[in-house]
């Protein structure tokens, strides 16, 4: 677009409107900066002062410990060790499974795309469950193998290994990864790999030097959430790697729960934060230079042709089948069988029944009711935020703009422990205490939630060239014309990432409710991990079902998000 | 400039929500997660007294501690709830509470009133045990251990599972049980027999859940293998309680004998700072009162300190009491928590 061809009176029009923008464009990027001051560096600040500085001298005893113990090298290499295994293996399973979602229609594949985000939502404990009763010793798997076989020994033994910390990582992210590279892969354009394959690239040359390189921001958002996710990892490596192994954030817990040794544990931290910190500092830069062509395609998607294609597409489906939703039938299986009844629904009948009159009962629509509310208020701030959060970022390349995009990833490195103890000391006193407010949650949901939506909107944002939107002004478009005509048909398949994720996350989380004062509002995963706390097979069987149910509440969610985005495309 | 003012508006906005949650009259009591009790005792005590109590959840008792130390120059609450005997001493250093001797304390015996200044009120107990799969036991016709020293016989070689004592409670529970046997010096200390028992295959997890429903064969929800776990004495009931229907004989049992079980004790206290002092106080007396601690055995599984208090019948049935469980001086405990866990770490794990 030639500017110089503009008639000088609008160009005027234009700069008048655009002071009277710059200031709501100003106020509007603030209000992303100013939540995470509030919410985020003031009480991680206020815990890390409390920490280090406990009689107004400075304490780095902790750090002197850090950098001598042989120990806490370890824990930390292997922190680093396993996050990156995970992460390698997730995008190379979920790479190819991206490009036959963004490449070809298959019947039931938007219902695959939303069941995939299943996982995600499921608390560690009812996954081991899931994976016990399906590679445990006794397990499915197994059981087939020896009696086939004839063995005398159990074939898989995957317990308190590594392999399975990797395998559920892999498990628990697949669906990020999918969802991320796969949103922005349809909105590329088909035309260059016509190109390629005009030109003579084939097979893995086609792969490596046109498909990897225009899908680089989006491996690399998916490679740094993921990698961001597994080395922060808790429950996983708790529960399912057994004793044997400790991240960073498992060592944080132990000093602050268990032994109070908050210098330590800021110490750790510090580390962690610092760590992630230039980790993201990377990603940011190496994200930044990529340009792609990117246009809203929607008919880009088509029925695969060949034999070859058709057979990618059923090993895809077959692999996510597997990997993604046996687990969840061992589930589903498991809560109608628990127990030495046979086959019954009496776990879901007595999910509805307090027959001890506990003030800790909460009936299955109660808090069903709660973790929605909490998960919609959730999804709400974080996209709302998060979008501000992307055109903050996407705007401007500058180190400081770099920077600010690795801080706002940070709430992700930062233990729940930390965090916790922070809101406590910190948000105590008029105009913030908050300690006991029910916004609470949903506020530290919304400080998870949001690098998440970051992430999955600002791939596409940055490749929406600025000429277009310079031409749509030219020609009279207002912003907010601008924004829908242009912006948000290209950023929508982002946002709805970005949004099923926020909900995901609200709905399945559980770790920052830990360290969270709070009135007596039970989610979903609160009851499961009431009800595993006590024994007896009544709450075993009520506790799997319970899991059911979020899997099924989650599934209708993801089920409407998906179909109000369908009626929405319409316009476009 | 714009900045701020949009600042204030949002805090304010924060705020019309978070103001409404909280009125004056109302007594806090902030406790961890397994607080629980009938719905029906804690309306009689709201109606007698015009006292409506509001609970908070802090996570668990390690948590709830730790938060209220954090929050004691502006408590969170007027009484706190659920502070064991392992964590007594650093609750207890760091002053958190008021004296208040309860006139119910007089149906308390002594042995539970830990602390003689009266800052914290013994409200119930319940003894860390083992506990075991009594179809196992009987159909390979093996005698049950009858001390910790049996356990590293090669008979109950790969039977046993316990918690790592630095991620959970009873875990943290039976490592003390076995310094108290065990000592820390001497010809066999503790983390000798710990290597013996390692020798002898005994399988570690992470927390209580994962040991009850992942490794124990003995509980009727469990795909575990592990005949022989450490839980408490009141899981057999829980787990008559639980079933439905009710089996004719007990799946599992508890292991009683002397010196082999470690008691917890819990205990409430009244926050030093709370403007509701004759509340709180009437509140304490509540908690001993038999009402309600006739109440918390079915809702908590924990067993009353009152004297008074009957126990349901499936407690008086299926529970066992030890006679001569080990009790460690809270002092003792907080003291070498820290180097405990480690020195079992270094021993166990690496």
């Amino acid at each position: 677009m030639d500017r110089s061809g503009t008639p000088l009176n609008m160009v005027r029009a234009n700069n008048h409107r655009f002071a009277g923008r710059r200031a709501a464009g100003i106020l509007l990027a603030a209000l992303p900066i100013l939540f995470l001051a509030v919410f985020f560096f003031y009480p991680l600040l206020s815990i890390l002062q409390i920490s280090l500085i406990p009689d107004g001298t400075l304490d780095l005893s902790g750090f002197a410990e850090l950098i001598t113990s042989d120990y806490y090298r370890r824990v930390f290499f292997f922190t680093v060790q396993q996050a990156v295994l995970s992460t390698v293996i997730t995008l190379a399973m979920a790479l190819p499974a991206a490009f036959v979602f963004a490449r070809f229609e298959f019947p039931g594949k938007s219902l695959l795309l939303s069941l995939a985000t299943l996982p995600f939502v499921l608390p560690t404990v009812v996954v081991a469950a899931a994976f016990g009763a399906l590679i445990g010793e006794h397990g499915v798997i197994n059981s087939v193998i020896v009696s086939l076989f004839g063995l005398s020994d159990v074939p898989i033994q995957l317990e308190g290994t590594v392999a399975i910390i990797l395998i559920a990582h892999a498990f628990y992210n697949y669906s990020v990864a999918l969802r991320i590279i796969g949103s922005y892969w349809a909105t590329l354009s088909p035309r260059m790999d016509e190109a390629a394959r005009v030109l003579g690239a084939h097979g893995w040359r086609l792969w490596w030097t046109i498909r990897l390189p225009a899908l680089r921001p989006a491996i690399l958002a998916a490679a740094a959430l993921v990698f961001i996710f597994t080395f922060t990892s808790f429950g996983v490596v708790l529960i399912l790697g057994g004793i044997r192994f400790a991240t960073l954030e498992v060592e944080i817990f132990n000093q602050a729960r268990n032994l109070f040794n908050l210098n330590m544990a800021a110490a750790l931290s510090l580390v962690q934060i610092g760590f992630m910190f230039i980790v993201m500092l990377i990603y940011t830069r190496l994200s930044r230079a990529a340009t792609a062509d990117i246009q809203a395609a929607r008919a880009v998607a088509r029925k695969p042709r060949t034999k070859g294609e058709n057979a990618l597409v059923v090993i895809t489906v077959g692999v996510m089948m597997v990997f993604q939703f046996a687990p969840l039938l061992a589930l589903i299986w498991r809560s109608f069988t628990v127990g030495d009844q046979g086959f019954t629904t009496r776990y879901y009948s007595a999910l509805s029944t307090n027959p001890r009159g506990s003030v800790l009962f909460a009936p299955p629509l109660e808090a069903i009711g709660n973790s929605v509310s909490i998960a919609l208020i959730t999804t709400v701030l974080a996209v709302v935020l998060g979008m501000l959060t992307a055109y903050l970022l996407a705007r401007r390349d500058s180190w400081a703009a770099r920077a600010l995009d690795a801080v706002f990833m940070l709430p992700l490195a930062t233990s729940a422990v930390t965090l916790g103890f922070g809101f406590i000391i910190a948000l105590d006193e008029p105009p913030l205490n908050l300690r006991a407010s029910p916004l609470m949650i949903p506020l530290a949901h919304t400080l998870v939630a949001l690098p998440f939506v970051v992430r999955s909107i600002l791939p596409g944002l940055r490749s929406i060239s600025p000429n277009i939107r310079g031409a749509a002004a030219v020609m009279g478009a207002s912003p907010f014309t601008v924004w829908r005509t242009i912006d948000l048909p290209l950023i929508s398949r982002g946002v709805i990432v970005g949004a099923v994720f926020a909900f995901t996350i609200s709905m399945g989380e559980f770790g920052a409710s830990l360290f969270i004062a709070r009135p007596d509002t039970p989610t979903i995963p609160v009851v499961i991990f009431r009800l595993l706390g006590q024994p007896g097979a009544g709450n075993y069987g009520q506790a799997l079902a319970m899991s059911v149910i979020l899997m099924g509440v989650c599934a209708i969610s993801f089920i409407t998000i998906e179909r109000l985005r369908k009626l929405g495309m319409g316009e476009f | 400039m714009f900045l701020r003012a949009f600042g204030l508006i949002l805090i304010a906005l924060l705020f019309s929500g978070a103001a409404v949650a909280q009125t004056p009259t109302t007594l806090t009591v902030i406790a961890h997660d397994s607080f629980n009790y009938s719905e029906e005792v804690m309306a009689a005590f709201t109606e007698e007294t015009g006292i409506a109590v509001e609970v908070l959840r802090l996570g668990d008792a390690g948590s709830l501690v730790n938060q209220a130390i954090l929050s004691r120059e502006n408590p969170l609450g007027d009484v706190l709830y659920g502070v064991d005997n392992t964590f007594l001493s650093r609750a207890l250093e760091e002053d958190l509470f008021t004296p208040y001797q309860s006139p119910a304390l007089a149906d308390v015996p002594e042995a539970f009133q830990l602390d003689p200044e009266f800052r914290v009120t013994p409200v119930d107990y319940g003894d860390v045990c083992l506990n075991y799969d009594a179809a196992y036991f009987a159909a390979n016709d093996l005698p049950l251990p009858e001390s910790l020293a049996d356990l590293t016989d090669p008979a109950y070689r790969g039977l046993l599972a316990v918690q790592n004592p630095a991620t959970s409670s009873p875990g943290l529970a039976f490592l003390m049980a076995t310094i108290a046997v065990f000592g820390e010096d001497g010809d066999t200390t503790y983390l000798d027999y710990w290597a013996e028992l390692v020798a002898n295959d005994v399988y570690i997890s992470q927390d209580w859940t994962d040991t009850y429903y992942g490794q124990f064969s003995g509980s009727a929800g469990s795909e575990g293998d592990r005949p022989l776990i450490v839980s408490y004495a009141s899981s057999p009931p829980a787990e008559i309680f639980f079933a439905d229907p009710q089996p004719e004989t007990a799946p599992t049992g508890a292991i009683v004998t002397d010196d082999t079980c470690f008691r917890q004790i819990e205990f409430a206290g009244i926050l030093a700072g709370t403007q509701n002092q004759a509340a709180a106080e009437q509140f304490m007396d509540f908690l001993l009162s038999v009402e309600f601690q006739e109440d918390m055995p079915l809702q908590m599984f924990v067993f009353p300190v009152n004297t008074n208090a009957a126990l349901p019948d499936v407690f008086t049935d299926y529970a066992q009491i030890p006679e001569n469980p080990i009790i460690l001086d809270p002092e003792v405990i907080d003291a070498h928590r820290e180097s405990w866990i480690q020195a079992w770490t270094e021993a166990v794990l690496r």
